[in-house]
């Protein structure tokens, strides 16, 4: 395996390999390169446990076919979801989904979810195909979503999804890590997305350039499984390669629930193995005193609910400096929040009230099992008699490919995670981005609003 | 020796205005990406874009989503460099991977100015505008063995080749 440091890290520790403390990001990386240790600057190869690509397994094919082989070197590795324009708006994106199934046949690839199953992150937690300390890389941008299980997940592009298929491995240069602390139970109404956004509002959209973003704190103990999945997810927004959440007894429960759920769904017949110490033992942990480039500090009780303005996520104000700003459209969904704790506080803020004239109400969940869990509840009808119009389970108009792309001049807000310009296929017009209840209450309002001011 | 125009542009780039989302699932051949490239940023650069130019951006070029057509769309119109202060990392991997010269050198690119000429020559590892010449330093030997393979594709064609002959 090849091993240089980049010229800028030379001889940045002088203890002996093995001696020093080690970042998550410096153990994951060791583990997927089969290395002792690593340092960071370090440039290894890894070979990750998993390798995602979605709506863009077709193009990644067309390279692929350049290599030469008949069949891929990895295909039981392979997790591959049809999400990001379902069902298929147009004949074009239809035959790049056919394109998509044929490659899935002809390579035997298992993990492949159709069209309504739900987005790439969700599906794979929900699957538990994804474990701690294991490494999963993406095409996708918001692969460090699966820093919520204590994995390490990082995007990388189309052409090195076609290089993993054909070889297994990828290079990767180990990155620095920023380690943030939360202290204390998040007040009612502050939620993980706020935190995330002034995170990033904080720090600029590029705080976390090309590091691993390690949490720790009484605050992330106490959040959900759903929030931590906002949490790393978010961070995407704030340029990290990856993020860490220290796994614990709620993540592995929810592992080994969705590990039992696709033995039964295989076998037939209801599966109870005990794989829970199992999961556990894989959790991968930062030594306490690793080298950290940055620790950044806060307290739950000084958290506040927080927007992000058009057009950029950093350019961050309290819900208080916006509300009162008219929307046409409000939209629940995507990667970040479009899961079950989102949408029950999005249906808690609806019940017996009605969208505002003038606004419309989308709302599409992540996965069809959070759709099932939703309908099940109630969640789904209050949000449909207040006027709601439910999506497919996918991405939506998160990145203007599907249903519910704004008109030019028209005002978003949305659970989702970019405000970029143009980001919902539509140039002119403006995208806000806040928490699911806050995107609830301004389509009641017809205004941004805070839901504490209604419910 | 790349010798073009500034195309020059602010901070956090983002991919979406580099390359539109809604073209990324249908959009195929270089002429169809090449003529998406910056059209929510900037409508003049495509049409206009000569061969050699060099695209300026502050700091996060690149960021966002991991849409390779972002660094392929300037590939495509022949764009010979991007000199920022600095870069989104999934960008930064798929403009080398695709052999698009990605330099960090951030007081060039505060220097220059948006159409003014500018020549960056690889050996002497040096950028020259109006307002004099830098240096920007060394590419990493993972990056540059990419870089002169001609992109990754060619560098993993190379690889599998030896390990064929090899065995
Ligand atoms: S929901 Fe949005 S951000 Fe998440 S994977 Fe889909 S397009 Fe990307």
């Amino acid at each position: 395996m090849d091993r240089h440091f980049s010229s800028q890290q030379m001889g940045q520790a002088g203890d002996e390999r093995g001696q020093v403390a080690r970042t998550f990001a410096q153990k994951a990386l060791a583990r997927a390169a089969g290395l002792d240790s690593v340092e960071v600057g370090e440039v290894v190869d890894v070979r990750p446990d998993v390798v995602l690509s979605h709506d863009n397994t077709a193009a990644i094919r067309e390279t692929w076919l350049q290599f030469g082989q008949e069949r891929i070197v990895i295909p039981q590795k392979l997790a591959i979801t049809l999400d990001h324009a379902v069902p298929a708006p147009t004949t074009r994106h239809a035959q790049n989904h056919a394109e998509i199934r044929a490659f899935v046949r002809e390579q035997g690839i298992r993990h492949f979810f159709e069209v309504g199953r739900g987005i790439c992150h969700q599906v794979l937690s929900e699957e538990a195909l994804v474990l701690p300390g294991q490494m999963i890389l993406g095409a996708d941008s918001h692969t460090p979503h699966f820093g919520w299980l204590g994995a390490f997940g990082a995007g990388v592009g189309r052409s090195e999804v076609a290089a993993l298929w054909a070889t297994g491995e990828l290079w990767l240069r180990v990155p620095e890590s920023v380690r943030i602390v939360l202290e204390g139970e998040l007040p009612k109404g502050v939620t993980a997305k706020d935190f995330a956004l002034r995170i990033i509002g904080d720090w600029g959209a590029d705080g976390g350039l090309y590091a691993s973003v390690e949490f720790s704190g009484s605050g992330l103990e106490a959040m959900s499984v759903d929030s931590r999945m906002a949490l790393a997810n978010m961070m995407a927004e704030f340029g990290a390669k990856s993020s860490y959440i220290p796994p614990d007894g709620k993540t592995v429960a929810y592992l080994h629930e969705g590990l039992l759920r696709r033995r039964t769904r295989k076998s037939g017949a209801a599966s109870t193995d005990d794989r829970l110490p199992e999961i556990e033992e894989m959790g991968v942990f930062p030594d306490e005193d690793a080298a950290y480039r940055a620790t950044y500090r806060y307290s739950s009780d000084e958290l506040e609910p927080t927007v992000a303005c058009p057009h950029t996520v950093d350019n961050v104000a309290p819900l208080s400096a916006v509300a009162g700003t008219e929307v046409q459209q409000a939209f629940i969904g995507t990667c970040t929040n479009g899961r079950l704790e989102d949408i029950a506080e999005a249906a808690a803020v609806v019940q017996g009230r009605q969208v505002a004239v003038g606004t419309r109400l989308l709302v599409i969940p992540a996965s069809s099992l959070v759709l099932q869990e939703a309908m099940r509840r109630g969640y789904i009808q209050a949000l449909i008699a207040a006027g709601a119009a439910i999506g497919t389970p996918g991405c939506g108009p998160c990145m203007g490919n599907h249903m519910g792309v704004p008109a030019t001049g028209e005002v978003t807000i949305a659970s989702a995670n970019r405000n970029f310009r143009g980001r919902m296929g539509t140039r002119d017009a403006e995208v806000y981005l806040a928490s699911p209840a806050v995107v609830a209450a301004s389509a009641v309002a017809g205004r941004i609003a805070d839901p504490r001011d209604i419910v | 020796m790349i010798q073009g125009r500034a195309w020059k542009y602010g901070d956090n780039v983002n991919t979406d205005v580099l390359f539109p989302g809604k073209h990324t699932y249908t959009a195929k051949g270089r002429e169809e990406i090449a003529s998406h490239a910056l059209e929510d940023l900037d409508p003049a650069f495509a049409p206009n874009v000569r061969e050699g130019d060099v695209v300026i951006g502050g700091r996060n070029f690149g960021c966002g989503s991991s849409r390779e057509q972002a660094a392929t769309c300037l590939v495509y119109n022949g764009v010979g460099a991007v000199i920022a202060q600095s870069f989104a990392r999934i960008f930064y991997r798929n403009a080398i991977n695709n052999g698009l010269l990605a330099i960090v050198c951030p007081e060039a690119a505060q220097a220059i100015r948006g159409q003014e000429p500018v020549s960056i020559d690889l050996e002497r590892r040096t950028i020259e505008c109006a307002a004099g010449c830098f240096e920007f330093p060394a590419l990493s030997a993972t990056v540059q063995e990419i870089l002169e393979a001609g992109g990754l594709v060619e560098q993993v064609k190379r690889r599998l080749a030896s390990v064929r002959s090899n065995s």
